[in-house]
């Protein structure tokens, strides 16, 4: 059974202006998988569907069987405590320390009384330490997370989702601010995760080039339709236009990026 | 290396040999710090309160019977309607009149006061006044006017005129400060003298922040005008409030005329929550 | 193009100086207000204050009596606003559209804001003075009530501000609404909701005077007996203590602003 499984996802924020058509397909545990299409195409959208951020309008998501669509609150809960999510504007709280903003993937777990009280054991502050040590952000942890640049942010982010303990990790253009070496940094983490951790991971990304060197296989989305799915090696150039439209706009990102 | 990984070496702990998740900094010190201090102070308030004829018991009920024949059964007994709205024309003329004056010399005030536009020692002690002049409740302004200068409009206007002018001053300046300094640079390197920079630079650039401040302060003079009407015999819909409650004991008139009040206040709190909000998308 | 632009904005220019003029006059007219009346009122008014408000040994007796009922303001104060902000916390979070629960109750709350809020304090010191009598937690409750609707919108445009991002983000770890409130929302936006409690303790000062003088409480009431029986050497000295009270707090305030923004 896969890990994941979306039948027939659709969606749409106004009427007769669906952002989702119709999406299927389905990861297996363990999979690098990259979601790349122009801006528009609806992947924010389709990733934020898979942990129900936002509500699933037709079709259905399976999350390690349970039809996350027909959850209720609790249930919803259950899921979303093993799905780790990364965003593009890192989404810490600037004013908490690093560590306090790593806790806060632990939340899931516990009590609505023992989160407000701020109460975590010994062994989640003592992980929560390793994994910013394996981050490389450990002497970091009790700035507050505004002193940190873009990079450091987003690995606070990366140890936030890793800390819920998660089967699969979203990422929704984790790269889109940060520069080319903090990129690097940044995806290196990734694929070393999913490597050594064997966790999932999804990541929306509209770097072409990026989706082909880190993921083992790329969802293609154009106007909210999946028009290319396997193996990142099979993803050739035509089909690169056919996802992003026109062959001009590939030529000059990539006249940009050199 | 498989050690450190496991330990690392920057972990804080309490004394209790926990690890510590708190920065304890001084922001966060301070912060703490104030909030009980605020805590505290509040419970020992209520030792220092003056209790003389103070029942709870029978309070509570007898102002929900009052709001309840204020709000639901409003109604007019001692004036009419046309002297109702000429009423509340008094109270947002004195209102115009302090906002309009007070804008006009806190314009000339705030260009002192700005320290991009003003030497040092005028911009400090334009501010040094100006907190002075709003420390001084504007009632007690309007009370002082009212012997120094008898009684009347005129005092009301004065009176009101020390806090508008205050209040935009350091709004203004704050405006007038956040001008784009190349601008003024490039104004002054073609010659212009100061009155040419500030007509040319600085007014177009901060025109439409002025106004949305000068709307916000209106909004706040007509409240100040209600209560001077109230407190210090101002006239307008204030002095009708203050009738209608401390000598006629009319509740039913006192909800309508607070129902009065309420309108012209939510109409001009919209007003000038557009105002705002197209001045900040467009700049 | 330039120019049609530049003309249509000095028309607009000259069309807003006309209509303040216009308004400036109306105003003027229906309120009784002599221009030149009140220019010459100015330097009269100055030379009255310089001679009539001067402290003198006998105010100075009072002292004691001033400093007594001034504190008694400035408790008020400190109570009215602490526990209001208290009450705008829990509001504000059910009013702002990053914390809302539901519609209906992000549309009460911001109701009861509005209400309070453009109901004048003077109102609400006349019917709370009606069936709470002449003492201070009539003053109290006056200033309680306007304060919470200020506070109220203060604080949802601090939330909205604050918050957005850390909210999405602990919302997909699957926190509870309450852990999500008080470990992203709350501590982002502490420092500004602070800071706005310390300039409303300033205010609530200032109009402490004036719900003090309506309901015949703290150091309003002792401005208005005195003001009224005409001893101006206690209403100077009285102005003075407040004065001083309000710049200490707002000086203190400027600090702690400092450390904590």
């Amino acid at each position: 059974m896969p890990l994941l499984e979306v039948n027939g996802l659709t969606k749409s924020y106004q009427p007769g202006n669906p952002i989702l058509k119709d999406v299927s397909f389905s990861v297996e545990a363990g999979e690098f998988v990259a979601v790349i299409g122009p801006s528009g195409a609806g992947k924010s959208t389709m990733l934020r569907c898979l942990n129900r951020m936002v509500d699933i309008a037709e079709g259905q998501v399976f999350f390690d069987g349970k039809d996350v669509g027909a959850q209720n609150k609790k249930g919803l809960r259950d899921v979303r405590k093993h799905i780790g999510m990364v965003f593009q504007h890192y989404n810490l709280v600037p004013r908490l320390t690093v560590i306090e903003n790593v806790l806060h993937g632990r939340f899931g777990y516990k009590s609505t009384l023992q989160g407000v009280l701020g109460r975590f054991t010994e062994a989640e502050k003592q992980k929560a330490f390793e994994l910013l040590e394996k981050l490389g952000i450990a002497e970091h942890a009790y700035k507050r997370c505004d002193q940190l640049s873009g990079g450091q942010q987003q690995r606070v982010g990366i140890c936030r989702a890793l800390i819920q303990d998660p089967k699969i990790i979203l990422c929704d253009e984790p790269i889109a601010s940060l520069d080319p070496n903090s990129s690097k940094v940044i995806m290196d983490h990734l694929k070393t995760i999913s490597i050594e951790f064997g966790i999932t991971c999804i990541v929306n990304l509209h770097q072409v080039d990026v989706a082909k060197d880190y993921a083992n296989r790329v969802i293609g989305l154009k106007k909210g339709e999946v028009v290319f799915d396997g193996p990142s090696l099979l993803l050739s150039e035509s089909f690169t236009d056919e996802i992003y439209g026109m062959k001009t706009a590939v030529e000059t990102r990539e006249l940009i990026t050199v | 290396m498989q050690q450190i990984t496991r330990q690392p070496t920057v972990i804080r702990r309490t004394r209790a040999g926990k690890i510590n998740i708190r920065s304890g900094n001084r922001v966060s010190l301070v912060l703490r710090s104030t909030l009980w201090t605020l805590g505290a102070l509040t419970i020992l308030a209520f030792f220092f309160f003056d209790y003389t004829g103070f029942r709870p018991l029978q309070a509570i009920p007898e102002t929900l019977y009052n709001l309840k024949a204020m709000f639901l059964e409003p109604k007019l007994s001692h004036f009419g309607w046309g002297e109702a709205a000429m009423q509340v024309a008094i109270t947002l003329g004195l209102g115009a009149l302090a906002t309009v004056f007070g804008a006009v010399f806190a314009f000339f005030l705030a260009l002192g006061a700005a320290e991009n536009l003003s030497v040092p020692w005028l911009s400090k002690s334009i501010r040094v006044v100006v907190a002075f002049v709003r420390a001084v409740p504007t009632v007690l302004w309007v009370l002082i006017f009212a012997i120094a200068a008898g009684l009347g409009s005129e005092a009301a206007v004065l009176g009101m005129l020390f806090h508008s002018v205050a209040y935009l001053v350091k709004a203004f300046s704050e405006a007038f400060e956040e001008v784009d300094p190349k601008i003024l640079e490039a104004l002054r390197s073609t010659g212009a003298g100061w009155w040419q920079t500030v007509v040319h630079g600085v007014l177009p650039s901060t025109f439409t922040y002025l106004l949305s401040w000068t709307f916000l302060r209106f909004e706040i003079n007509f409240s100040v005008a209600v209560a001077m009407g109230a407190a210090a015999g101002a006239g307008g819909i204030g002095f009708e409030l203050f009738m209608a409650s401390g000598f006629y004991f009319d509740l039913r008139e006192v909800g309508m005329i607070t129902y009065m009040i309420l309108i012209v206040a939510i109409v001009l709190e919209v007003f000038s929550t557009r105002l705002k909000s197209r001045v900040y998308s467009a700049g | 193009m330039n120019e049609t632009v530049l003309k249509k904005r000095k028309f607009q220019m000259t069309m807003l100086f006309l209509g303040v003029i216009v308004l400036t006059y109306l105003s003027a007219w229906v309120t009784d207000y002599g221009f030149v009346s009140s220019l010459e009122a100015v330097p009269g008014a100055m030379v009255w204050m310089a001679s009539n408000l001067l402290v003198d040994g006998e105010a100075l007796g009072k002292l004691p009596d001033i400093m007594g009922k001034l504190i008694e303001t400035v408790f008020m104060s400190i109570a009215a606003t602490t526990i209001a902000a208290a009450l705008s916390l829990f509001l504000a979070i059910m009013g702002s559209k990053t914390t809302m629960v539901n519609r209906a109750f992000g549309a009460v709350s911001r109701f009861v804001a509005s209400l309070s809020r453009n109901i004048p304090v003077v109102a609400w010191s006349l019917i709370l003075l009606l069936s709470f009598g002449q003492n201070s937690v009539t003053g109290f409750l006056a200033l309680f009530v306007g304060t919470v609707g200020f506070l109220t919108r203060a604080f949802i445009e601090t939330i909205d501000e604050a918050a957005l991002g850390s909210v999405e983000a602990l919302r997909a770890t699957g926190a509870t609404y309450w852990q999500i409130v008080s470990k992203a929302v709350v501590p982002q936006g502490l420092p500004q909701m602070v800071s706005w409690v310390l300039f409303m303790i300033e205010t609530n000062i200032r109009s402490a005077t004036l719900v003090g003088i309506l309901t015949g409480t703290g150091i309003g009431y002792m401005f208005d007996m005195y003001y009224k029986t005409m001893n101006y050497e206690v209403v100077a000295l009285i102005t003075i203590t407040i004065v001083l009270s309000v710049i200490l707090i707002e000086l203190l305030s400027t600090r702690i602003r400092k450390v904590i923004l």
